[in-house]
């Protein structure tokens, strides 16, 4: 399990991150989730070592973090970057090599990587000849190719066709089940969504909520229900403590408490057969959008007393 | 490490730093190597020294003329029948010995006395033993100098030349190569990655060494044209001059790049693209031509010349032009050396710091005050 704790750091006089803390459990995708320059990239910069934080602690298992065990570590930055001219399976033989693998076994897997990830036809073209895609490819070829104890990725699906986050998608989730603990960030929170089980929230530089995806969502859930019967729904409107959000003929949506949602059901049960009744739960860009604007509402208040922090 | 995951096969231990080095040192030679730009490039430089000796023998031989060498009564008859060489009558070996002094003729070939000397001749020279004379005289006679203090005006200009010229083009083109790809790895992101995966100290540590190698290595192969050259063409007479001088010169080019090398580094490190590489480098290019203009302008100012081979930057020119003409002391050398030496290291430790902390500042240019003082 890798935990971060009362991560903080500056660049000159702007506060980028701010007391983070948040733990990526082995054998999960964990999301990563924010808005531009929200801190994603910093904080993962600061887990790989890459970049040294002002303040707080990073532990594996425990045990703090050292650079030895860094190096260990899989990473895919969010700028994409090989070498140009270098042919694909040298170079992630080359990283292979720098993690300590000879040269013949550093090759092999690379090989072997590439090819899972439909690369196989083009180990021995130059990156610069690859198309953005297949770039993408390459990279994480590159994050992947020594076997890492733990897997950060920034941005690994932007850029994607949906065939290619299946494939990625599958490489990840072998590793996660290997016990790896697999951190990657987003901004396309319906990715993030389908595929991580656990949910981290950033904004301004601050965790704002982290944990269990379905418990977040369960969490931020307003009592909400989605009703669809045979007979015609229009009786709901007129239903003390219900208000209703969406209404079309025998289908609503609507807010209520947990009492009155069990009444309004029996009630249409004596109308009419119910063909469906489920609580909504948020999505999570709903969610993210609260959680965001519920901070700057809260931002907003003591504003005169403290520097705001400058979004990118 | 893999206690924690018993399940999975054992990761190799990471590289040792001096390991990564090499790698990363490797992957610089051979991608360097492997570029076309850089093989013609070595080519037609290679090609072009060849040429030029070639053409300075030639040229040596069709506009020379005979060779003018004074002769006595008693060994006018050695130089009779050579070619290449004509024969002044002088009345007696002082006479003779005046004409060279006067610099009319280029040598004398006087009568020898000494047991030992089986031709009974010997050939007088004025500073340098008159290749001309000796190559054109089948067996080679002795030699005995008049003026052993110092060497001709035109052979001082062009040896402090070919020292200053070698240096400079070679720390320019190696030293434009390091910033050059400090700069694209910086651009194209993959400094990330290697940064997550070797130390700094290892990245910068191996560009410098690959560099070096490189540079040094073609270097030594114009040394190589040059000598097979002057050998192939009967100008080895040279060589004998400038042999010295040539090895510490190699001595001092080694370390002295080494110091360029970390300089180039670190001054491109301070920028994210190659479009913006000119105003960093601009002060480090000074460094680098000084010398050469130093050299070439002040080669016959010996307290130029002193100051010059002792700054570590201009040592590597300024040394082995003293050393050429005879002017330094033996130990001179070895301290100018060590001085370099200690510049060298003193500066790859300030460049180190300044690379591993704006090599991950991309945008804007990072103020050298920034890179020294912020925490990376």
């Amino acid at each position: 399990m890798l935990q971060l704790e009362g991560i903080s750091r500056t660049f000159g006089d702007r506060l980028v991150l701010e007391d983070v803390g948040f733990t990526v459990e082995r054998g999960k995708l964990t999301g990563f989730v924010g808005g531009n320059g929200a801190g994603k990239t910093t904080t993962m910069r600061i887990v790989l070592g890459v970049l040294t934080p002002d303040s707080g602690t990073i532990t594996l298992d425990g045990r703090p973090l050292g650079d030895q065990q860094r190096r260990g570590f899989g990473y895919m930055p969010e700028e994409r970057g090989l070498y140009p001219k270098m042919p694909l399976l040298e170079q992630i033989a080359y990283l292979a090599r720098l993690h300590g693998y000879e040269k013949r076994p550093a090759t092999e897997r690379a090989r072997e990587l590439l090819e899972k990830l439909g690369l196989g036809e083009r180990l021995t073209d130059p990156v610069d000849d690859l198309s953005l895609g297949n770039q993408q490819r390459a990279q994480i070829a590159a994050a992947l190719v020594h076997d890492p104890e733990v897997l950060i990725l920034d941005e690994p699906f932007s850029g994607l066709d949906p065939m290619a986050v299946d494939v990625v998608l599958g490489v990840l989730s072998e590793h996660a089940a290997r016990g790896v603990p697999v951190l990657f960030s987003s901004h396309q929170l319906d990715v993030v969504e389908r595929l991580c089980d656990d949910v981290v929230v950033i904004a301004g530089g601050k965790i704002r909520a982290s944990g269990e995806k379905e418990a977040l969502r369960q969490r931020y859930a307003e009592p909400r229900y989605e009703i669809t019967s045979a007979g015609d729904m229009g009786w709901l409107r007129t239903e003390p403590g219900v208000s209703v959000v969406e209404f079309d003929g025998g289908y609503a949506l609507f807010d209520a408490e947990e009492a009155t949602a069990q009444r309004v059901l029996r009630a249409a049960l004596d109308a009419g057969p119910v063909h469906a009744f489920s609580p909504v739960r948020p999505r999570l860009a709903e969610i993210f959008r609260d959680i965001v604007r519920d901070e700057e509402r809260h931002d907003d208040e003591p504003a005169a007393a403290r520097t705001k922090e400058t979004v990118r | 490490m893999s206690t924690t995951t018993p399940a999975r096969p054992a990761r190799p231990a990471p590289p040792s730093s001096v390991q990564s080095t090499l790698m990363v040192a490797e992957r610089e030679i051979l991608s360097q190597i492997r570029s076309k730009s850089f093989l013609i490039s070595t080519a037609v430089l290679l090609l072009l020294v060849l040429g030029g000796i070639i053409l300075s023998s030639v040229l040596g031989d069709r506009f020379g003329g005979d060779t003018k060498v004074a002769v006595v009564p008693e060994t006018a008859a050695v130089i009779a029948d050579v070619d290449g060489l004509e024969a002044v009558d002088a009345t007696d070996a002082d006479a003779a010995r005046a004409l060279v002094e006067s610099e009319e003729v280029s040598a004398a070939v006087l009568p020898d006395a000494d047991a030992d000397n089986p031709l009974g001749v010997v050939v007088v020279g004025l500073d340098s033993a008159p290749g001309g004379v000796l190559d054109a005289l089948a067996i080679t006679p002795p030699v005995e100098l008049l003026d052993e203090s110092g060497s001709s005006e035109g052979l001082r200009y062009l040896v402090s030349l070919a020292f200053g010229l070698a240096f400079m083009m070679s720390a320019l083109t190696f030293g434009g190569t390091i910033a050059q790809n400090t700069v694209q790895e910086k651009q194209s992101r993959i400094v990330e990655i290697l940064l997550s995966t070797v130390p700094p100290r290892a990245l910068l540590g191996g560009k410098i060494l690959g560099n070096t190698v490189l540079a040094v290595g073609q270097t030594a192969a114009i040394a190589a044209v040059a000598v097979i050259g002057l050998v192939v063409t009967g100008q080895d007479a040279v060589l004998s001059l400038i042999g010295a001088p040539v090895a510490w010169f190699v001595l001092f080019f080694l370390i002295g790049f080494v110091l360029l090398a970390a300089l180039f580094a670190s001054a491109a490190s301070l920028v994210s693209r190659v479009e913006d590489t000119g105003p960093v480098l601009t002060p480090v290019m000074m460094l680098v031509m000084i010398p050469y203009f130093a050299v070439v302008f002040f080669n016959d100012n010996a307290l130029v010349l002193t100051i010059m081979s002792y700054v570590p930057f201009s040592a590597p020119v300024g040394m082995p032009v003293r050393l050429f003409l005879g002017e330094a002391a033996w130990w001179e050398p070895i301290l100018s050396l060590v001085v370099l030496a200690v510049t060298a290291v003193a500066v790859t430790a300030v460049g180190a710091r300044i690379y591993s902390r704006s090599v991950l500042r991309t945008g804007r240019r990072v103020k050298l005050s920034e890179a020294l003082t912020t925490a990376a």
